[in-house]
Protein backbone atom coordinates (compact mmCIF):
# COMPACT_ATOMS: atom_id res chain seq x y z
CA UNK A 1 0.00 0.00 0.00
CA UNK A 2 1.08 3.56 -0.63
CA UNK A 3 0.97 6.65 1.77
CA UNK A 4 -1.65 7.30 3.45
CA UNK A 5 -3.49 10.86 1.88
CA UNK A 6 -5.85 11.24 4.96
CA UNK A 7 -6.58 10.07 8.30
CA UNK A 8 -9.28 7.69 8.28
CA UNK A 9 -12.13 6.28 6.33
CA UNK A 10 -15.18 5.28 8.27
CA UNK A 11 -16.38 2.43 7.28
CA UNK A 12 -19.86 0.32 7.64
CA UNK A 13 -19.63 -3.06 7.95
CA UNK A 14 -22.47 -5.44 7.91
CA UNK A 15 -22.38 -7.65 10.87
CA UNK A 16 -24.93 -10.65 11.31
CA UNK A 17 -27.20 -12.98 9.20
CA UNK A 18 -29.92 -11.58 8.01
CA UNK A 19 -30.79 -9.94 11.47
CA UNK A 20 -27.86 -8.00 11.99
CA UNK A 21 -26.58 -4.36 11.79
CA UNK A 22 -23.93 -2.43 10.79
CA UNK A 23 -20.27 -1.88 12.35
CA UNK A 24 -18.54 1.24 11.46
CA UNK A 25 -14.62 0.97 11.92
CA UNK A 26 -12.16 3.90 11.11
CA UNK A 27 -9.34 2.24 8.77
CA UNK A 28 -6.48 4.46 7.46
CA UNK A 29 -7.02 5.22 4.06
CA UNK A 30 -3.95 4.76 1.71
CA UNK A 31 -3.31 5.83 -1.96
CA UNK A 32 -4.38 2.88 -4.38
CA UNK A 33 -6.14 1.22 -1.60
CA UNK A 34 -8.93 -1.48 -2.69
CA UNK A 35 -12.30 -1.92 -0.92
CA UNK A 36 -10.96 -5.61 -0.23
CA UNK A 37 -7.91 -3.59 1.26
CA UNK A 38 -9.91 -2.30 3.40
CA UNK A 39 -11.60 -5.31 4.56
CA UNK A 40 -9.03 -7.02 5.29
CA UNK A 41 -7.35 -4.15 7.47
CA UNK A 42 -10.60 -4.49 9.41
CA UNK A 43 -10.39 -8.42 9.96
CA UNK A 44 -6.51 -7.98 10.38
CA UNK A 45 -6.46 -4.99 13.12
CA UNK A 46 -9.85 -4.15 14.54
CA UNK A 47 -12.15 -7.64 14.50
CA UNK A 48 -10.52 -11.18 13.89
CA UNK A 49 -14.00 -12.69 13.92
CA UNK A 50 -14.64 -10.81 10.18
CA UNK A 51 -16.57 -13.00 7.89
CA UNK A 52 -15.24 -12.24 4.47
CA UNK A 53 -14.69 -14.62 1.01
CA UNK A 54 -11.46 -13.77 -1.23
CA UNK A 55 -8.65 -16.08 -3.16
CA UNK A 56 -6.88 -14.84 -6.21
CA UNK A 57 -6.97 -11.04 -4.93
CA UNK A 58 -6.43 -9.63 -8.46
CA UNK A 59 -9.58 -10.16 -10.49
CA UNK A 60 -9.63 -13.76 -11.82
CA UNK A 61 -11.47 -15.85 -9.59
CA UNK A 62 -14.86 -14.08 -8.70
CA UNK A 63 -15.08 -14.81 -4.66
CA UNK A 64 -14.71 -11.39 -3.10
CA UNK A 65 -17.74 -9.73 -4.66
CA UNK A 66 -19.70 -7.92 -2.03
CA UNK A 67 -22.20 -4.93 -2.40
CA UNK A 68 -20.16 -1.46 -1.79
CA UNK A 69 -22.30 1.53 -1.24
CA UNK A 70 -25.50 -0.36 -3.00
CA UNK A 71 -23.70 -1.88 -6.03
CA UNK A 72 -22.48 -5.13 -6.33
CA UNK A 73 -18.62 -4.60 -6.92
CA UNK A 74 -15.46 -7.24 -7.29
CA UNK A 75 -13.80 -5.79 -4.06
CA UNK A 76 -10.35 -6.50 -4.86
CA UNK A 77 -10.57 -4.32 -8.22
CA UNK A 78 -12.46 -1.88 -6.91
CA UNK A 79 -10.58 1.41 -5.48
CA UNK A 80 -11.89 3.02 -2.82
CA UNK A 81 -11.34 6.33 -4.22
CA UNK A 82 -13.57 5.70 -6.97
CA UNK A 83 -16.83 4.47 -4.65
CA UNK A 84 -16.60 6.69 -1.76
CA UNK A 85 -20.11 8.67 -0.90
CA UNK A 86 -19.27 11.52 0.83
CA UNK A 87 -16.02 10.01 2.62
CA UNK A 88 -17.87 7.01 3.74
CA UNK A 89 -17.91 2.96 2.59
CA UNK A 90 -20.84 1.04 3.38
CA UNK A 91 -19.89 -2.74 2.43
CA UNK A 92 -22.42 -5.35 2.49
CA UNK A 93 -22.65 -8.97 1.29
CA UNK A 94 -24.14 -9.46 -2.26
CA UNK A 95 -28.31 -9.34 -2.80
CA UNK A 96 -29.80 -11.83 -4.06
CA UNK A 97 -28.39 -14.96 -2.13
CA UNK A 98 -28.39 -16.48 1.38
CA UNK A 99 -26.50 -14.93 3.73
CA UNK A 100 -23.75 -17.22 5.68
CA UNK A 101 -22.43 -14.38 8.24
CA UNK A 102 -21.33 -11.32 7.97
CA UNK A 103 -20.11 -10.43 4.33
CA UNK A 104 -20.13 -14.24 3.09
CA UNK A 105 -23.54 -15.33 0.91
CA UNK A 106 -23.83 -19.23 0.21
CA UNK A 107 -23.53 -19.46 -3.27
CA UNK A 108 -25.33 -22.81 -3.65
CA UNK A 109 -28.18 -21.46 -5.74
CA UNK A 110 -26.14 -19.42 -8.36
CA UNK A 111 -24.45 -22.60 -9.24
CA UNK A 112 -27.43 -25.12 -8.91
CA UNK A 113 -28.82 -22.44 -12.02
CA UNK A 114 -25.82 -22.81 -14.02
CA UNK A 115 -27.17 -26.87 -13.48
CA UNK A 116 -30.47 -25.57 -14.30
CA UNK A 117 -29.54 -23.83 -17.91
CA UNK A 118 -27.71 -26.62 -18.91
CA UNK A 119 -24.65 -24.77 -18.76
CA UNK A 120 -21.86 -27.87 -18.54
CA UNK A 121 -20.02 -28.99 -21.77
CA UNK A 122 -21.40 -31.97 -23.17
CA UNK A 123 -18.80 -33.61 -25.24
CA UNK A 124 -19.62 -35.03 -29.20
CA UNK A 125 -17.05 -37.07 -29.41
CA UNK A 126 -14.80 -38.97 -27.29
CA UNK A 127 -10.85 -38.55 -26.58
CA UNK A 128 -10.09 -41.26 -29.37
CA UNK A 129 -11.94 -39.37 -32.16
CA UNK A 130 -9.93 -36.45 -34.46
CA UNK A 131 -9.54 -33.25 -32.89
CA UNK A 132 -12.16 -31.43 -34.84
CA UNK A 133 -11.39 -28.20 -35.93
CA UNK A 134 -13.07 -24.98 -34.64
CA UNK A 135 -13.01 -22.06 -36.89
CA UNK A 136 -12.02 -19.25 -34.84
CA UNK A 137 -13.24 -16.57 -37.14
CA UNK A 138 -16.85 -18.33 -37.53
CA UNK A 139 -20.19 -16.12 -36.07
CA UNK A 140 -20.58 -19.16 -33.74
CA UNK A 141 -17.35 -18.85 -32.14
CA UNK A 142 -17.18 -15.42 -31.87
CA UNK A 143 -20.18 -15.04 -29.95
CA UNK A 144 -19.22 -17.63 -27.70
CA UNK A 145 -15.75 -16.23 -27.07
CA UNK A 146 -17.04 -12.93 -25.89
CA UNK A 147 -18.71 -14.91 -23.25
CA UNK A 148 -16.68 -17.23 -22.03
CA UNK A 149 -14.34 -15.14 -20.16
CA UNK A 150 -17.24 -15.42 -16.63
CA UNK A 151 -15.43 -15.74 -13.34
CA UNK A 152 -18.48 -16.72 -11.53
CA UNK A 153 -18.19 -13.55 -8.99
CA UNK A 154 -22.43 -13.57 -9.34
CA UNK A 155 -22.33 -9.65 -9.34
CA UNK A 156 -24.42 -9.86 -12.59
CA UNK A 157 -26.78 -11.91 -10.66
CA UNK A 158 -26.92 -9.93 -7.40
CA UNK A 159 -27.71 -6.58 -9.82
CA UNK A 160 -30.59 -8.47 -11.61
CA UNK A 161 -34.30 -6.74 -10.45
CA UNK A 162 -35.92 -10.43 -12.27
CA UNK A 163 -33.23 -12.74 -9.96
CA UNK A 164 -34.80 -10.36 -7.05
CA UNK A 165 -38.25 -10.29 -7.89
CA UNK A 166 -38.51 -14.18 -9.35
CA UNK A 167 -36.45 -17.06 -7.50
CA UNK A 168 -37.16 -19.28 -10.45
CA UNK A 169 -35.20 -17.12 -12.75
CA UNK A 170 -31.71 -18.77 -13.58
CA UNK A 171 -29.79 -15.72 -13.92
CA UNK A 172 -27.56 -13.81 -16.26
CA UNK A 173 -24.56 -15.74 -15.22
CA UNK A 174 -26.36 -18.92 -15.98
CA UNK A 175 -27.70 -17.70 -19.49
CA UNK A 176 -24.82 -16.13 -20.10
CA UNK A 177 -23.16 -19.98 -20.16
CA UNK A 178 -25.73 -21.77 -22.18
CA UNK A 179 -25.81 -19.11 -24.74
CA UNK A 180 -21.61 -19.87 -24.79
CA UNK A 181 -22.50 -23.60 -25.12
CA UNK A 182 -25.41 -22.95 -28.16
CA UNK A 183 -22.55 -21.27 -30.06
CA UNK A 184 -20.20 -23.63 -29.40
CA UNK A 185 -20.49 -26.59 -32.35
CA UNK A 186 -18.33 -28.93 -30.45
CA UNK A 187 -21.51 -29.36 -28.25
CA UNK A 188 -23.48 -32.38 -28.40
CA UNK A 189 -26.41 -30.99 -27.22
CA UNK A 190 -27.46 -27.84 -28.16
CA UNK A 191 -31.08 -28.25 -28.69
CA UNK A 192 -31.03 -29.69 -24.82
CA UNK A 193 -29.86 -26.32 -23.72
CA UNK A 194 -32.24 -24.43 -25.89
CA UNK A 195 -34.49 -26.17 -24.01
CA UNK A 196 -33.50 -26.10 -20.49
CA UNK A 197 -33.54 -22.12 -21.40
CA UNK A 198 -36.80 -22.18 -22.46
CA UNK A 199 -38.86 -23.22 -19.34
CA UNK A 200 -40.10 -21.22 -16.82
CA UNK A 201 -37.38 -18.92 -15.43
CA UNK A 202 -34.93 -19.07 -18.46
CA UNK A 203 -34.16 -16.80 -21.00
CA UNK A 204 -37.71 -15.35 -21.29
CA UNK A 205 -37.75 -13.85 -18.47
CA UNK A 206 -35.41 -11.16 -18.66
CA UNK A 207 -36.98 -8.02 -18.90
CA UNK A 208 -33.57 -6.51 -20.40
CA UNK A 209 -33.25 -3.58 -17.87
CA UNK A 210 -29.16 -4.31 -18.71
CA UNK A 211 -28.44 -4.51 -15.19
CA UNK A 212 -25.66 -7.67 -16.18
CA UNK A 213 -24.39 -5.66 -18.61
CA UNK A 214 -23.77 -2.39 -16.74
CA UNK A 215 -22.63 -4.34 -13.32
CA UNK A 216 -20.42 -7.14 -15.22
CA UNK A 217 -16.54 -6.31 -13.88
CA UNK A 218 -15.18 -8.22 -16.65
CA UNK A 219 -17.02 -6.50 -19.21
CA UNK A 220 -19.57 -9.10 -20.51
CA UNK A 221 -22.42 -8.47 -22.03
CA UNK A 222 -25.08 -11.55 -20.90
CA UNK A 223 -27.84 -8.96 -21.85
CA UNK A 224 -26.92 -9.87 -25.61
CA UNK A 225 -26.10 -13.54 -24.90
CA UNK A 226 -30.05 -13.38 -23.13
CA UNK A 227 -31.39 -11.97 -26.24
CA UNK A 228 -29.44 -14.31 -28.31
CA UNK A 229 -31.38 -17.56 -26.75
CA UNK A 230 -34.95 -15.33 -27.18
CA UNK A 231 -33.86 -15.33 -30.48
CA UNK A 232 -32.74 -18.95 -31.08
CA UNK A 233 -35.60 -20.51 -28.82
CA UNK A 234 -38.43 -18.43 -30.54
CA UNK A 235 -36.74 -19.93 -34.27
CA UNK A 236 -36.99 -23.19 -32.82
CA UNK A 237 -40.59 -23.02 -31.82
CA UNK A 238 -41.75 -21.64 -35.16
CA UNK A 239 -39.69 -24.68 -37.04
CA UNK A 240 -36.67 -22.28 -37.83
CA UNK A 241 -34.12 -24.04 -35.27
CA UNK A 242 -31.74 -27.03 -36.08
CA UNK B 1 -28.24 6.23 2.94
CA UNK B 2 -25.26 5.63 1.63
CA UNK B 3 -25.39 4.30 -1.73
CA UNK B 4 -28.88 4.52 -1.67
CA UNK B 5 -31.24 8.11 -4.17
CA UNK B 6 -34.46 8.21 -5.32
CA UNK B 7 -33.58 4.56 -6.59
CA UNK B 8 -31.65 1.28 -5.53
CA UNK B 9 -28.12 2.53 -6.42
CA UNK B 10 -27.08 -0.31 -8.41
CA UNK B 11 -30.57 0.39 -11.01
CA UNK B 12 -29.17 3.78 -11.76
CA UNK B 13 -28.22 3.64 -14.90
CA UNK B 14 -30.18 4.15 -18.14
CA UNK B 15 -31.31 0.47 -18.95
CA UNK B 16 -33.58 0.62 -15.46
CA UNK B 17 -34.34 4.18 -16.35
CA UNK B 18 -35.97 3.45 -19.77
CA UNK B 19 -37.46 0.19 -18.88
CA UNK B 20 -39.45 2.29 -15.77
CA UNK B 21 -40.01 4.98 -18.67
CA UNK B 22 -41.13 2.07 -20.93
CA UNK B 23 -43.77 0.95 -18.23
CA UNK B 24 -44.95 4.08 -16.57
CA UNK B 25 -46.06 5.60 -19.64
CA UNK B 26 -47.96 2.29 -20.68
CA UNK B 27 -49.80 1.66 -17.67
CA UNK B 28 -50.59 5.86 -17.90
CA UNK B 29 -51.92 4.77 -21.19
CA UNK B 30 -53.72 2.16 -20.01
CA UNK B 31 -55.78 4.53 -17.62
CA UNK B 32 -56.71 6.70 -21.03
CA UNK B 33 -57.77 3.88 -22.67
CA UNK B 34 -61.07 4.09 -20.91
CA UNK B 35 -62.04 7.86 -21.48
CA UNK B 36 -61.05 6.58 -25.68
CA UNK B 37 -63.56 4.67 -25.10
CA UNK B 38 -66.00 6.71 -23.87
CA UNK B 39 -65.81 9.25 -26.67
CA UNK B 40 -66.59 6.46 -28.90
CA UNK B 41 -69.28 5.15 -27.31
CA UNK B 42 -71.00 8.77 -27.23
CA UNK B 43 -70.50 8.99 -31.16
CA UNK B 44 -72.64 5.44 -31.49
CA UNK B 45 -75.09 7.44 -28.99
CA UNK B 46 -75.51 10.53 -30.74
CA UNK B 47 -74.19 13.45 -32.70
CA UNK B 48 -75.03 16.07 -29.75
CA UNK B 49 -73.37 13.98 -27.00
CA UNK B 50 -70.24 13.62 -29.37
CA UNK B 51 -70.28 17.72 -29.92
CA UNK B 52 -70.14 18.63 -26.20
CA UNK B 53 -68.13 16.15 -25.41
CA UNK B 54 -65.52 17.91 -28.57
CA UNK B 55 -66.42 21.31 -27.20
CA UNK B 56 -65.16 20.02 -23.72
CA UNK B 57 -62.20 18.77 -25.32
CA UNK B 58 -61.29 22.25 -26.99
CA UNK B 59 -60.49 23.12 -23.16
CA UNK B 60 -57.02 24.70 -22.95
CA UNK B 61 -56.18 21.86 -19.69
CA UNK B 62 -57.41 18.98 -22.14
CA UNK B 63 -55.19 20.33 -24.62
CA UNK B 64 -52.34 20.30 -22.83
CA UNK B 65 -53.62 16.61 -21.31
CA UNK B 66 -53.73 15.65 -24.95
CA UNK B 67 -50.19 16.67 -25.93
CA UNK B 68 -49.33 14.60 -22.30
CA UNK B 69 -50.87 12.14 -24.02
CA UNK B 70 -49.20 12.45 -27.45
CA UNK B 71 -45.90 12.03 -25.67
CA UNK B 72 -46.40 9.51 -23.40
CA UNK B 73 -47.78 7.41 -27.09
CA UNK B 74 -44.64 8.62 -28.57
CA UNK B 75 -42.34 7.46 -25.74
CA UNK B 76 -44.41 4.22 -24.96
CA UNK B 77 -43.54 3.18 -29.04
CA UNK B 78 -40.51 4.40 -28.80
CA UNK B 79 -38.96 2.85 -25.86
CA UNK B 80 -41.29 -0.81 -26.79
CA UNK B 81 -38.87 -0.77 -30.18
CA UNK B 82 -35.94 0.10 -28.86
CA UNK B 83 -36.98 -3.42 -26.77
CA UNK B 84 -37.69 -5.39 -29.83
CA UNK B 85 -34.50 -3.95 -31.47
CA UNK B 86 -32.43 -5.18 -28.79
CA UNK B 87 -34.02 -8.52 -28.28
CA UNK B 88 -34.30 -9.46 -32.05
CA UNK B 89 -31.51 -7.72 -33.77
CA UNK B 90 -27.58 -8.56 -33.85
CA UNK B 91 -25.99 -6.03 -31.78
CA UNK B 92 -23.57 -5.70 -28.79
CA UNK B 93 -23.64 -2.46 -26.99
CA UNK B 94 -26.06 0.06 -28.67
CA UNK B 95 -28.58 0.45 -25.53
CA UNK B 96 -27.51 3.78 -24.53
CA UNK B 97 -27.52 4.90 -28.21
CA UNK B 98 -31.14 3.08 -28.62
CA UNK B 99 -32.50 4.66 -25.55
CA UNK B 100 -31.48 8.51 -27.23
CA UNK B 101 -33.44 7.79 -30.06
CA UNK B 102 -36.97 6.14 -28.19
CA UNK B 103 -36.73 9.33 -25.71
CA UNK B 104 -35.44 11.81 -28.18
CA UNK B 105 -38.18 10.63 -31.02
CA UNK B 106 -40.91 11.05 -27.79
CA UNK B 107 -39.70 14.78 -27.52
CA UNK B 108 -39.63 15.73 -31.55
CA UNK B 109 -43.48 14.23 -31.47
CA UNK B 110 -44.31 16.16 -28.38
CA UNK B 111 -42.72 19.24 -29.94
CA UNK B 112 -44.30 18.71 -32.99
CA UNK B 113 -47.87 18.65 -31.91
CA UNK B 114 -47.33 21.05 -29.55
CA UNK B 115 -46.25 23.42 -32.76
CA UNK B 116 -49.28 22.15 -34.17
CA UNK B 117 -51.63 23.32 -31.40
CA UNK B 118 -50.03 26.50 -31.14
CA UNK B 119 -50.50 27.23 -34.95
Amino acid sequence: MGDTITETLAVEVWRGRDEGQFETFEVPHRESQTVLDVVTWIQRNAEPALAYRFACRVGMCGSCAMTVNGRPRWTCRTHVSEVLDGGRLRIEPLANLPRIKDLVCDLTPFFEKWQTARGRFEPSATRHDPMVPVSTESPERRAADAGIECINCAVCYAACDVVRWNPDYVGPAALNRAWTLVNDERDGDRNGVLQAVSQAGGCHSCHTHASCLEHCPVGLNPTAGIAGLKRLTALAAFGGGD
Amino acid sequence: MIGDGIVRASRNHAGFWAALAHRLSGLALICFIPLHFLALGLAIEGEAKLDTMLAWSDNPLVKISEWGLVVLLALHLGLGLRVLALEWLPWRDPRKGLIAIGAGGAVVVGLVFALNLAG
